[in-house]
């Protein structure tokens, strides 16, 4: 219970959401590396330049297998958002509501990532409001990429 | 058109279902719903079960092919075929290729079947609890991202968002299918009719969606029989032909933590033309359509996307005065469909489908001719089906 309380005050969402890690093939084990690191990286494909998020192993655009990581500013935009109400996972029983967002990031073409937005759950959140990324770094030992509203 | 077609070529020669239970309701086990469901589309169509050679499914059923074979004691199976992907999104496509494996020569009678006990296994409205995950998963349930309720609200969200909808046609769809399900005895909401306050004073599931946008969960099972055209004008029932079927996705749809680009989209917007293209007809041709609610936003947006109304429309279309029978524009889901009737991974709504042009649903649409049947909107891949008298 005490770890419980020390943990609650430093996340978003409460201890006992499920971990994430990388997968065991290495696709997306960088992604995971940088944000311990608090790095915001997407795979980036060395031939054409097409951005892509999730990882995977070709580039849809031009087929070749060589593709990078690349380091973003963290700077996003917020596509879609949501308030959730209803708890799906036992952990979540006392954290509702709570915002989930869609981001887009501009300076990687505006692929999208998923996190929650930081702040008061209650507030209306403007669509294409602009956003900057925060890495909450978890007790267990990963790191989450999660929204703040970028100061203007 | 390219010269290879279904169309016309089969039918729906029998319809199965066993009673609807509440989720953990179900007397029985989940397999011998199963079992049920398809011996009753065999006695619907007057056929011996031993009479099906053809098994297809969808959603991953845990009633595996071969074990219904083996239980039913079928002398002769030809064709076994699972529609890949979750949700719904397969109903259809299961019955496009039962249609193909009939016109290929592979079989000639083929049951599609779907059954559910949620109650005796998993919920798809609950996230299991796993200390890890990896892959797709690990980039949206760290979130408390993880339900399709959830996903498809972000969708429904920026559709809304882009086009200036209000909440009003996602009570419309909601009311429209506890409405038919008032004159539906079999439907898990007979009797409990549903107001527009009550839609605004039930609770948040997830923002846009109340409670009465979510689809129910279910235990039960269903099945429909195809055969050739020629076979089934010699069944019992009068036969209901395929037109045409339509199956897969738009461009780079699975992409995971919500990167498909076209982003608030059923994912239609390729199937559509080529169902159109495949049954000969346009959108004003079809009667009644049975649209599958796993949240009513994705019912609004596949209205759209099968070309009923524009984007900028839907504040207008989508009313309850044209969703429901007997006089709507386009009354859809009938029996009350996943939201009102049961959740039957959308087979239910396939054999609504059938019914209207049997003339034998409890919510008839006059003279139905041609009536539609629209799978598993914004998951991929997804399906969708046009029947006719």
């Amino acid at each position: 219970m005490a770890s419980n309380e020390n943990t609650e005050s430093k996340t978003y969402l409460p201890a006992g959401m499920p971990a994430p890690e990388p997968t065991r093939d290495g696709l997306d084990r960088e992604f995971w590396e940088a944000a311990k690191r608090h790095e915001l990286v997407v795979q980036k494909c060395n031939s054409c330049g097409t951005f892509q998020f999730a990882p995977e192993w070709i580039c849809h655009k031009c087929h070749t297998l060589d593709l990078k990581w690349h380091r973003v500013s963290g700077a996003g935009r917020i596509y879609s958002w949501e308030r959730v109400w209803h708890p799906a996972h036992p952990a979540l029983k006392s954290a509702c509501p709570y915002i989930v967002v869609v981001v887009e990031l501009p300076d990687a073409a505006n692929v999208r990532m998923v996190g929650n937005l930081l702040g008061n759950p209650k507030i209306d959140v403007a669509f294409d409001a602009e956003v900057e990324a925060i890495f909450e770094d978890h007790p267990e030992g990963f790191t989450l990429i999660q929204w703040q509203i970028a100061p203007r | 058109m390219s010269e290879f077609t279904i169309k016309d070529k089969t039918a729906i020669a029998g319809l199965g279902e066993t009673q609807y239970y509440k989720r953990g309701a179900a007397p029985v086990s989940e397999f011998r719903l199963a079992l049920e469901a398809i011996q009753r589309a065999a006695d619907d169509a007057g056929i011996p079960v031993t009479a099906i050679d053809g098994i297809a499914s969808y959603s991953n059923d845990r009633n595996d092919s071969i074990r219904v074979a083996t239980a039913l004691g079928l002398p002769e199976l030809r064709f076994t075929n699972m529609f890949w992907g979750g949700g719904g999104g397969g109903g259809s496509g299961a019955i496009g290729n039962a249609a193909a494996a009939i016109v290929a020569g592979f079989a000639t009678c083929v049951v599609v079947y779907r059954a559910l006990a949620q109650g005796q296994f998993g919920r798809f409205g609950a996230t299991p609890s796993m200390r890890t995950i990896s892959g797709p998963i690990a980039y949206t349930w760290p979130y408390g991202m993880s339900t399709p309720a959830q996903w498809i609200a972000l969708r429904t969200r920026r559709f809304m968002y882009d086009h200036h909808i209000t909440q009003d046609p996602l009570a419309a769809i909601a009311m429209a299918c506890y409405h038919h399900a008032q004159s539906n005895p079999r439907a898990i909401m007979y009797g409990r009719p549903l107001t527009r306050q009550a839609y605004d004073d039930s609770r948040w599931i997830v923002e846009p969606f109340h409670l009465y946008d979510c689809c129910l969960e279910n235990d039960g099972a269903a099945a429909v029989i195809v055969t050739s055209a020629d076979r089934a004008r010699d069944l019992k029932q009068k036969p209901v032909y395929i037109m045409a079927s339509a199956q897969g996705s738009d461009f780079r749809q699975g992409a995971a933590a919500e990167n498909g680009p076209d982003y608030a989209t059923s994912n239609f917007k390729t199937l559509a033309p080529r169902l159109y293209a495949m049954a000969g007809i346009e959108p004003r041709d079809v009667d009644v359509a049975q649209v599958y609610e796993n949240f009513t936003g994705a019912v609004m947006t596949s209205i759209v996307e099968h070309g009923f109304c524009r984007p900028d429309e839907v504040m207008d279309f989508c009313t309850f005065e044209n969703l429901t029978a007997p006089n709507g524009k386009l009354p859809i889901n009938t029996s009350g469909g996943n939201l009102a009737e049961c959740y039957m991974h959308g087979l239910e709504l396939i054999i609504e489908a059938a019914r209207q042009v049997r003339g034998t649903s409890t919510c008839q649409v006059k003279d139905a001719e041609i009536s539609m049947v629209v799978s598993g909107p914004m998951v991929a891949p997804v399906s969708d089906l046009i029947l006719r008298r």
